[in-house]
């Protein structure tokens, strides 16, 4: 197998959820709309909330708004991840991925494919998503827009290779809802992304020790200092310590041998 | 070797453009005065001074900063070359804002407890005049032609207008509730009077000392109660003027042209006075509740930096 042909196999990965991308207007809408909800009409409610405490990476006090900014790109990666990992569950019992599965390519470079190709086009959302905001006086320092796009790529890879292993889980995707309720809202909730987590902390002391094991909170911040052009090392560690962890974790599960998958097939 | 005069006095230029301004910030609960240089944006000096310091302002060459330390009932002195307190000036009690007039001789005091205003000569030391003014006088601005000088009554809720050439009160003019703050526009033509309960800026015609337009203010998620505006500062063109909101934590940048609000910039809590720099490049706010100082892009109408300072900040001033 030469590389060229590894490299039109992403190519192809990446082109089918590039078109499914575009094919499927209502999920990019839907993709917007969430986190402008909680933009506009959320966070109006509470634009007054935090002006009394600086916090890294800001330099002054910032509205509400602009402190959920960051959260909300996270929101859009954490869906994004999670419907396209999810939509492996379908797509390895009749769509395209079924062929590429039984093709001579290794399952775990096909992973990484369709990972690598959820995070880039949630990326894209993002910094949709960015433009739009910044209608409403929320802007970056232009050095952060750069920096931005490594940091939502691998957090993007992230939150899709934690959806790829739940989807190696599970054999039907009848119940999302149950995925959101169990899985992307308390690790939505349970974040940095809506309230800095000295807010949690003085809210709840248990709370905040969740929110500091929640790998979701260092995506957040990887993205906040980022978008600030600021280093966060650990932030970054976690997220890529993470996104490893989680990737050998789906492709171990999407092995017939080792997985949840052949474990079931065969009836063990 | 005109060349090379013309060359050194560019470099000289360019190094005094070079070298950091200063702003000078007085800490009302510390008794001290933070010095924040102006390049670095970072405290590089503090300079213990008399009790309760609150308005401070420069002499003409800024070789003498001038502190009114309210609870020492005096107006200090401070050698800027040295950084040490040289002379107390007799003040008379709890002086709290001053003005300088524009011979960099006299300043006009308000004393609050005694609803007076002080007239001290800075060279001989002596007190030349006092006046009697409404309730807490406050608020002290003197008009750059130097012939008025205005001062805020907080409870009479008065501007008083002073003749400066006979020391006589001559005219007040009534404004909404707790005047604080009086600002003249550089071509001295309107002076900007600030209202903390009434919420509003006065803005009167100094020819006939009467009202030309009032201005309200409105932060949406800020409680109408919480905007009670305190300092002014206009930039050298007039063609912006900055109200500082007080616990609403904000600054309101007026279009002095249309009296609009253009923008409320999000500053620390409690935020009660300004200083624009020479180039109308950055404004400085004093954050009380905070002890902070924000520091605001001009051009960019943004907030840029807060600056960690001593408690409850109150007076600034900027020494080129």
């Amino acid at each position: 197998m030469t590389g060229s042909a590894y490299l039109n196999c992403f190519y192809g990965i990446l082109y089918r959820e590039l078109y499914r991308f575009v094919q499927q207007r209502s999920r990019f809408l839907s993709a917007l709309v969430r986190p402008l909800l909680w933009l506009v009409v959320f966070a109006a409610g509470f634009r007054a909330a935090l002006g009394v405490s600086i916090i890294p990476p800001y330099e002054t006090y910032i509205s509400y708004e602009v402190y959920i900014t960051p959260g909300l790109i996270g929101i859009i990666l954490l869906f994004n991840g999670m419907q396209g990992s999810l939509s492996m569950v379908v797509d390895r019992e009749m769509g395209s991925m079924r062929v590429l599965l039984t093709s001579p390519f290794p399952r775990s470079y096909l992973l990484i494919c369709k990972l690598f190709s959820i995070a880039l086009i949630s990326s894209i959302q993002a910094y949709v998503f960015l433009f739009i905001a910044s209608w409403f006086d929320i802007n970056a320092p232009l050095a952060g827009y750069f920096y931005l796009l490594p940091a939502c790529l691998i957090a993007g890879l992230m939150l899709a290779a934690v959806g790829l292993f739940i989807s190696s889980l599970v054999r039907q995707l009848e119940n999302f809802a149950g995925i959101m309720n169990f899985v992307i809202f308390p690790m939505f909730f349970l974040s940095s992304a809506l309230y800095p987590l000295w807010k949690m902390r003085e809210a709840n002391d248990w709370l905040f020790q969740v929110c500091q094991v929640n790998p979701f909170t260092y995506a957040v911040e990887l993205i906040r200092f980022s978008l600030y052009a600021k280093w966060n090392g650990s932030a970054f560690m976690v997220v890529a310590i993470t996104t490893i962890l989680f990737v050998l974790a789906a492709v171990a599960g999407y092995n017939p041998r080792m997985g949840l998958l052949g474990r079931k097939a065969t009836g063990e | 070797m005109k060349h090379i005069f013309l060359s050194l006095g560019f470099l000289v230029f360019a190094m005094q453009d070079l070298s950091a301004a200063t702003l000078y910030v007085s800490n009302e609960k510390d008794n001290n005065l933070s010095l924040i240089d102006l390049d670095s944006l970072e405290v590089i000096d503090t300079i213990e001074v008399g009790e309760r310091p609150r308005g401070i302002t420069f002499s003409k060459d800024f070789s003498k900063l001038y502190i009114c330390a309210s609870d020492s009932d005096s107006v200090q002195v401070l050698d800027v070359g040295s950084k040490k307190i040289i002379t107390d000036l007799p003040s008379g009690e709890d002086p709290e804002q001053f003005a300088l007039h524009p011979n960099d001789r006299h300043l006009y005091i308000s004393n609050e407890e005694d609803a007076i205003v002080t007239i001290v000569d800075t060279e001989s030391r002596t007190v030349i005049a006092q006046i009697d003014v409404g309730v807490e006088p406050e608020g002290m601005a003197i008009s750059p032609d130097g012939r008025w000088a205005v001062n805020t009554s907080e409870t009479t809720n008065m501007l008083h207008w002073i003749d400066t050439s006979n020391y006589q009160l001559v005219d007040n003019t009534l404004v909404d509730q707790r005047p604080r703050h009086v600002e003249f526009t550089h071509d001295g033509a309107m002076l900007w009077a600030s209202s903390e309960i009434g919420g509003t800026v006065t803005v009167v015609d100094v020819s006939s000392r009467k009202m030309l337009h009032q201005l309200s203010f409105k932060i949406p998620g800020v409680n109408q109660d919480r905007i009670q505006p305190v300092g002014i500062t206009l930039t050298s063109e007039g063609n912006l003027a900055f109200v500082a909101l007080g616990p609403a934590n904000h600054v309101a940048v007026v279009d002095t042209t249309s009296y609009e609000v253009i923008k409320y910039l999000l500053v620390g809590r409690r935020v009660w006075h300004l200083e624009l720099d020479n180039y109308d490049k950055y404004l400085y706010t004093s954050n009380g509740v905070s002890g902070d100082v924000s520091v605001i892009d001009v051009n960019k109408l943004k907030v840029i930096k807060s600056i960690k300072v001593g408690r409850y900040p109150w007076g600034l001033a900027i020494k080129p």
